[in-house]
């Protein structure tokens, strides 16, 4: 039995590789979410009716592929096998792509990536200065497969590591292995994996489960959805090896309900791999036995909790429940259950195949492997990124992500989530692991890193997070019910000025007692945006206390918009543009805001064309100088 | 209904299943399909309604005929989604949440739908709107009202 599901996978992957070979064209177009969102559904298919139009099928493949990661540049097209990277491409180049790229090999300039900072019109994908830093061993292959398409997959090595792992391995030397190669869960606590399996292994029971957490939580980040989305596979390979190796025979990927195309295209993918014989009874004609279902979220946060999100799948409120006992000992159903995270289980397959030593020479000395982070807010480059463990902050966010916006200063970086913090431009050069970042007083989360400039207000940030907790909170224990509601109604004050002498302190001591009495994880990191913004910077908490002023200028209460008179030009359009008619003046005179009747929605300081930038905004002391300026 | 819970069998995991079902086929919970859901899975109807209630993306009332959903991430949220989100409350004249009286619009937030690299972004019946501008707000809601109108 064995040898003939083994050979059928061989020579689909053979055939595959034939067919490869035959190097014939083929143009490929991102077809993650970001560019899902920039039309790229449009372009492929415009792409396909024009291959067809031509007669041209048999010289040219298209094929929509999982995300490249540089989500800022979408529509992203790549031809291979030469690898010409163009991006934001409109229906209307294609035919110019096809007529010169395809047929004429000739390269199209304007659709090249430019180098911001040498100029130069870059052709190939690896050379653009985005990918050159990284490391992507992990999600380097998404820009390759159609992850409808198990066959993609399957050429790429796929599934080569469950036939390594079912017949030639035990499962003890499948957990010595992932031990050996010091993977830590990518989840968020890092927690290290082989261990994990060690102990659920050893759990005395008939019945096992294993679960994938794919309910990404932490608003800024979007790796686990984009692997989900681009290549399932690799998952569900890394699930499978995981469930023999401790023994499980039922696994569940939870992923949230938001992101519609991971559903989709998961389903598809455990079906196709249902039909190649690698999930379901007798697997690739083994003894071992193991089918996955989908469950969908239904939008909590807290059920990305391992304990919760077990009473999610068990048909209950996503509540979740003191630890010990842990769930590789009591889980689903009273069962043993192992949880690991999306980007935790895709990089099982590769340790196997690669073998744990090439794998932890990978990163830092306790944290190994590498890390895919989504790089967005005020950055040049947003996108997502994978980098070896142990990289600095500045090279993450100078040379792959390019830099700020607008060359804005940077003011700081917030990573973990809700659980985690901001770190300040003092510690750009920290290298960055698990361990770092907690010393930092952040922490590693899933991955996200959302950048901030000058116009962001601290203040306003830990705002944002804490209620974004308390939203989240289930109001189970109380520490973190009320705690969560008494720092939102703090923060909301200081930043509308009414913040008073003391507020520090008191949020200090609510830190204490949130994180020592809260019942999991929500509210016992819960207070972290507070303490690091207190830590780094405290100087804007006393700015919006003692001298009612927000430096960044974002808090609405704190700031007023001034049209400068000797800059309007008097063109009207802030005018027009005000909803709410506040603003007077006649064409070529100098316009003035009602103040009164001003909502500061900000609308004129968006409109106010760049070469005039005659909107002005102020706080403090200023501020009140310009009012009465004004009202005189 | 009784298609429905032909699909599932009568066991509690099935009951998040069997109401993403109901909403995707009504496109909200109608308060009669809760006891006959309980009927069916033999828990109570406050258990379910807990249940239902506890997650966010079931809702009790129907919905207006399009849906304005505003990211509220993080990624939006410093790229100015409070301003966009400000827009349409005053545009629509409710909170997030609700449905505008003649019932055209419901407007509800959602932290992060992972596009974050166009942040911020406004979801309108399932069509993304990256790189929202304030001026852009009107142009999303026309196209809406000028269908209804002609
Ligand atoms: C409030 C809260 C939310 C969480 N959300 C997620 C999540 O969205 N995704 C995830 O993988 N882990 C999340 N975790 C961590 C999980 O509880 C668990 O540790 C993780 O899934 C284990 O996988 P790993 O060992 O591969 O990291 C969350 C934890 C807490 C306390
Ligand atoms: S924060 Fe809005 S899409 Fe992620």
């Amino acid at each position: 039995m064995k040898d003939v599901y083994i050979t059928k996978l061989e020579k689909t992957r053979a055939e595959i590789l034939v067919s490869l070979k035959e190097q014939k064209t083929c143009i490929t177009i991102c077809g993650g979410t970001g560019c899902h969102a920039y039309g790229c559904l449009k372009v492929a298919k415009a792409f396909e009716d024009e291959i067809k139009k031509q007669n041209l099928q048999e010289l040219v493949d298209v094929r929509t592929t999982g995300c490249h990661g540089f989500c800022e540049r979408g529509p992203i097209v790549v031809i291979q096998p030469d690898g010409i990277f163009y991006q934001r491409v409109q229906i209307t180049d294609i035919k110019e792509v096809i007529a010169e790229t395809i047929k004429n090999k000739k390269i199209i300039e304007r659709l090249l990536y430019v180098d911001p900072r040498t100029k130069e019109r870059i052709i190939q994908e690896k050379e653009v200065p985005f990918y050159k830093k990284q490391k992507r061993i992990i999600f380097g292959n998404n820009g390759f497969i159609d992850p409808k398409d198990i066959r993609d997959y399957i050429a790429l090595d796929g599934y080569k590591a469950l036939a390594k792992v079912l017949f030639d391995m035990t499962s003890e030397e499948v957990i010595e292995e992932i031990k050996g190669s010091g993977l830590r869960g990518r989840g968020g606590a890092g927690f290290l994996t082989g261990r994990k399996w060690e102990i659920c292994r050893a759990a005395n029971s008939e019945v096992k489960y294993i679960i994938c957490n794919a309910d990404e939580g932490d608003p800024g980040a979007y790796m686990d959805r984009s692997l989900l989305e681009g290549n399932p596979h690799s998952v569900i390979e890394g699930m499978i090896i995981g469930a023999y190796a401790i023994g499980a025979s039922e696994g569940f990927i939870y992923v949230r309900v938001e992101y519609p195309l991971a559903v989709n295209n998961v389903t598809i993918a455990l079906d196709q791999a249902k039909k190649f014989s690698l999930l379901g009874h007798s697997i690739l004609g083994s003894e071992f036995n193991f089918d996955i279902h989908v469950f969908r979220g239904a939008g909590a946060f807290v059920s990305g909790e391992e304990t919760s999100l077990m009473a999610s799948i068990e048909g209950r409120r996503a509540f979740p429940r003191q630890r010990p006992p842990f769930p590789a000992l009591e889980g689903l159903w009273g069962k043993p259950t192992n949880i690991n995270n999306v980007e935790t289980w895709a990089n099982v397959p590769l340790i196997i195949n690669k073998g744990a030593d090439w794998y932890s020479q990978i990163g830092t000395k306790k944290s190994k492997g590498t890390k895919i982070f989504s790089l967005v807010g005020k950055i040049n480059n947003t996108g997502l990124v994978e980098v070896p463990m142990g990289i600095t902050l500045k090279e993450i966010i100078y040379d792959i992500g390019g830099g700020i916006k607008e060359n804005k200063k940077f003011k700081a970086v917030q990573t973990g989530g809700p659980s985690g913090g901001c770190i300040p431009a003092e510690k750009l050069d920290l290298p960055i692991d698990f361990d770092t970042l907690i010393k930092a007083g952040s922490m590693m989360g899933s991955g996200g890193m959302i950048v901030m400039d000058e116009e962001t207000c601290m203040v306003d940030v830990a705002r944002y997070f804490l209620n974004f907790t308390q939203e989240e909170s289930c109001g189970k224990c109380v520490p973190c019910r009320l705690g969560t509601r008494q720092f939102v109604e703090i923060l909301t004050r200081i930043t509308q000025g009414k913040g008073e002498e003391g507020d520090i302190k008191k949020l200090e001591d609510l830190s204490e007692s949130t994180k020592a009495g809260s019942l999991c994880g929500l509210g016992q990191t819960a207070p972290n945006p507070v303490l690091t913004t207190l830590r780094y910077f405290r100087n804007e908490y006393e700015a919006h206390i003692n001298k009612k002023a927000c430096p960044a200028l974002v808090c609405k209460d704190l700031i007023a918009y001034y049209i400068e008179p000797e800059k309007c030009v008097g063109c009207l359009l802030c005018l027009k543009n005000c909803p709410v008619d506040a603003i007077s003046g006649e064409r070529k005179k100098v316009h003035v805001i009602d103040q009164e009747l001003c909502i500061k929605c900000g609308a004129c300081f968006d409109i106010c064309p760049p070469k005039v930038m005659a909107v002005s905004k102020y706080t403090g002391r200023k501020k009140d100088r310009m009012i009465k300026k004004a009202s005189r | 209904m009784r298609k429905i819970f032909s699909e599932f069998s009568p066991d509690q995991r099935e009951l998040i299943h069997i109401i993403h079902k109901v909403q995707k086929e009504y496109g909200y919970i109608p308060p009669e399909r809760i006891s006959e859901i309980s009927r069916h899975l033999k828990i109570s109807e406050s258990e379910i309604f807990g249940v239902l209630t506890f997650y966010k993306t079931f809702t009790l009332e129907p919905r207006g005929k399009h849906l304005i959903t505003i990211c509220m991430g993080t990624a939006c949220h410093v790229r100015g989604a409070p301003a966009i989100l400000d827009e349409f409350r005053r545009r629509l004249g409710i909170e997030p949440g609700e449905t505008t009286e003649d019932k055209l619009f419901t407007l509800e937030t959602v932290n992060c739908v992972g596009a974050c690299a166009l942040g911020p972004i406004v979801i309108s019946d399932g069509t993304y709107h990256g790189q929202m501008k304030m001026r852009e707000v009107e142009k999303v809601l026309k196209k809406y009202k000028n269908e209804k109108a002609g």
